[in-house]
């Protein structure tokens, strides 16, 4: 009885691994996600673009300009001479921002008075601009600080400290704030989705394309069988190419392993099954490898959009984030970045396990009865 | 060249397109859905983080610092948590991504108008979102820094001090900072790339897979009248999901359209020809529609998605990366589409991306011709 599937598992292994193309589309898609997840898709913000258009020219104009350039944040690289060079350099994209300091900033400041800084902002890379607003403001009033405890100082009152409270902060897992970390375990998830869902849709498809399905049905075996041969081969490659991928992430990227690889690997299994449900469904409503692939990327789009893996869920409107758990996605992801980074164990990732056990099976078995029905 | 012939493979490939919903679709639906998700419902925007603190003063002044997060739309305040250990797994869990360790003597330090050390625990999985998060918390601490300063200073009998320096950041083009402003022009570059390069990948290949190319063959069309017969249709389409693209934009998600429309219709137009070319090419040296769509999508489609500046910013990659991505069309275009739109420039400032985009265009149909080769293989 198994050893029909296990003929079909061994037939699909060698048809797959066989053809070359194949084999470039199980490494290089992954490879290139991984190069541009692990060194491109960075949201750390430095060396932002600035124009500082001073016109005190004074002490205290290039003491503030200072704090700007000094800072690993800022790169000064312009600096303007009239308004139309500002509104030239950030049209052009030139400079993110501008900052202007007016005539009688270091008089104001002399006087005692407040001093106005103006600064432009191109709002363009919404992200990267409110960051950037941050440090600016942050910088101002470290300098203003400093500037009013002098003036009390001179003021006679020696003994004026500031109150208030110091933030002492403490990030976890990723102290450094390196989205690679955060990313990397993303891809993996990613090719444990979409490398089962393509292999399992275009494998019936090509055999239905072809015409060799109908002999296949001509033969002894049962559709349970067909159906497990059919998918228990990509399940195997796809966790290949997670271990493949993971073991690049760790030893190239140098993403942590912190948890234990076990558990990674039973979310990776719990997870397979959903995708290859995925992919079964897609073959199921599809008659040419095109089709397929079509709809395969109709699935996937928004199955990655609203997973989680590059925008938070909990940014998304609330019916939005409703819908997402519905995406076997969303659960692997938590488990995956939970494993490497925050050493999470199954006392903690039991719903997620949970979940993607439910969802698995749910989808295998709706799968399973559109497969039969599509095969009669 | 014979405007007739050309017309009939134009029509053929029309009657291609419109025969197949599933092609239909891709044209009109995924256009539509991207928007969605892109305008609508992802979003860099953090906002409600949910936060856990852990006051061991329970004080009047540390309330009133509490108060400060959970008042703010930035903060979602969940959890007052018992001891360091059940914030470590609110933490561990996710259930919360920030939290504040307030100490035993924070009411008492802060009437003493002394500095109080407060713990701030992150969650940094998520290093952007904790990055900004951090942010927002450095802003509610200096903004109740100074006021306790302050109220110290005008206690000692200085009423008239003010503070040195005002800031006054002004935000332009995107005043207030959404997102939405952000993706929804870039998305168009992502958008024409599904027609030129995913679609118009399959025109050659779909010949030679069905045998039907052999018939083409035998007909007298010319090479010329084939690939501009083939490549019209598609160039109509594109031109009709940009609109499709930026009326949505406009109309359903209210991003700005600042600058002139004829500039970026007739730009998009260049850009169009650039994504046909390599769509054509693609289809010239890809053997199978399977392998054409393969190649689609690792140099069409994900490069546009990922290396353009589309979702990630360019000038925060890596500088071998960086140098890459000038090679890489949808870079000039995706900046040549924020900038109508969100800045409104015009061809004065744009005319070096055009340039670049007009010479990949030149060299892209020139490679596409010489790889097309109407003759048995």
């Amino acid at each position: 009885m198994f050893k029909k599937v296990r003929f079909l598992f061994v037939k699909e292994l060698i048809q797959t691994l066989r053809d070359r193309r194949m084999r470039m589309t199980l490494i290089i898609p992954p490879i290139f996600q991984l190069i541009v997840f692990g060194y491109a898709a960075n949201m750390d913000v430095r060396h932002i673009r600035t124009a500082i258009r001073d016109l005190d020219q004074s002490v205290s104009s290039r003491d503030l300009i200072g704090r700007f350039s000094g800072s690993k944040y800022f790169d000064v690289v312009a600096f303007p001479q009239n308004p139309e060079e500002v509104k030239d350099l950030i049209n052009r994209g030139d400079v993110i921002l501008s900052i202007e300091i007016p005539t009688d900033f270091s008089r104001r400041l002399k006087k005692g008075d407040t001093a106005t800084v103006q600064i432009v902002f191109d709002g363009t890379e919404s992200n990267t601009v409110f960051i950037a607003l941050g440090y600016a403001n942050q910088i101002l009033s470290d300098y203003s600080t400093e500037i009013l405890v002098k003036r009390l100082n001179r003021a006679g009152m020696t003994d004026v400290e500031q109150v208030g409270v110091d933030l002492r902060q403490r990030t976890w897992y990723n102290p450094n704030f390196e989205s690679r970390l955060f990313y990397v375990p993303g891809v993996i998830a990613s090719i444990a989705f979409l490398i089962p869902i393509i292999l399992t849709a275009q494998a019936i498809v090509r055999e239905r394309e072809i015409g060799t399905l109908e002999q296949i049905m001509v033969t002894p075996i049962k559709s349970w069988e067909l159906m497990l041969g059919k998918t228990l081969p990509f399940a195997l490659v796809g966790l290949f190419d997670v271990i493949m991928i993971a073991l690049i992430g760790i030893f190239w990227f140098e993403v942590p392993l912190r948890g234990n690889p076990l558990v990674l690997l039973l979310g990776a299994v719990l997870f397979l099954m959903s995708s290859v449900a995925i992919g079964l469904f897609i073959s199921t409503i599809c008659s040419t490898q095109q089709q397929a692939q079509i709809s395969t990327f109709f699935f996937v789009m928004p199955a990655f959009t609203l997973s989680g893996f590059a925008f938070p869920i909990e940014n998304m409107p609330e019916w939005i984030q409703f819908l997402t758990y519905a995406n076997p996605l969303r659960y692997f992801l938590v488990i995956i970045r939970g494993v490497f980074l925050k050493a999470n164990g199954l006392n903690i990732l039991w719903p997620q396990m949970l979940a993607l056990g439910i969802l698995g099976t749910l989808m295998t078995l709706l799968s399973s009865l559109r497969f039969q029905k599509r095969l009669k | 060249m014979k405007p007739s012939r050309t017309w009939a493979v134009a029509k053929k490939e029309f009657f291609h397109i419109y025969r197949d919903p599933r092609s239909l679709a891709l044209v009109i639906l995924m256009p539509a859905i991207l928007m969605l998700l892109f305008g609508y419902a992802v979003t860099l925007d953090v906002k409600k983080v949910s936060m856990a603190v852990l006051d061991r003063d329970k004080g009047q002044e540390s309330l009133d610092f509490i108060h400060r997060f959970s008042a703010s739309p930035y903060f979602r305040l969940r959890y007052f948590a018992q001891d360091e250990k059940e914030m470590k797994r609110l933490i561990d869990k996710g259930d919360v991504k920030m939290g504040l360790v307030i100490p035993w003597d924070f009411s008492k330090t802060i009437k003493a108008e002394k500095v109080v050390p407060v713990q701030v625990l992150l969650d940094g999985t998520d290093s952007n979102t904790a990055n900004i998060i951090l942010g927002y918390v450095q802003a509610i601490t200096r903004q109740y820094s100074q006021e306790k300063t302050f109220l110290k200073i005008s206690r000692m009998g200085i009423t008239n001090v003010s503070l040195p320096i005002d800031g006054r950041p002004r935000v332009w083009f995107n005043e207030e900072l959404e997102s939405k402003n952000y993706f929804v022009p870039g998305l168009v570059a992502v958008i024409i790339s599904i027609i030129g390069v995913l679609l118009t990948g399959q025109v050659i290949v779909r010949e030679w897979e069905k045998g039907t190319m052999e018939l083409l063959i035998s007909t007298p069309v010319r090479k010329g009248e084939l690939m501009i017969g083939k490549l019209f249709p598609y160039f109509f389409l594109g031109l009709l999901d940009l609109l499709l693209a930026v009326f949505m934009g406009k109309l359903v998600f209210q991003v700005p359209l600042r600058g002139s429309i004829a500039l970026l219709i007739g730009l998009s137009g260049i850009y169009i020809v650039v994504a046909l070319a390599l769509g054509l090419t693609i289809s010239t040296i890809a053997r199978t529609q399977l392998q054409a769509n393969q190649l689609a999508m690792v140099i069409g489609f994900l490069p546009t998605f990922l290396l353009s500046g589309f979702t990630f910013v360019i000038s925060n990659m890596p500088v071998w990366l960086q140098a890459i991505t000038y090679v890489i069309a949808p870079r000039y275009y995706v900046s040549i589409l924020k900038e109508i739109f969100l800045k409104g420039v015009g061809f004065s400032f744009l005319w070096r991306e055009t340039l670049i985009l007009m010479g990949i265009a030149i060299v892209g149909l020139w490679v596409a011709t010489r790889s097309f080769k109407k003759e048995l293989r």
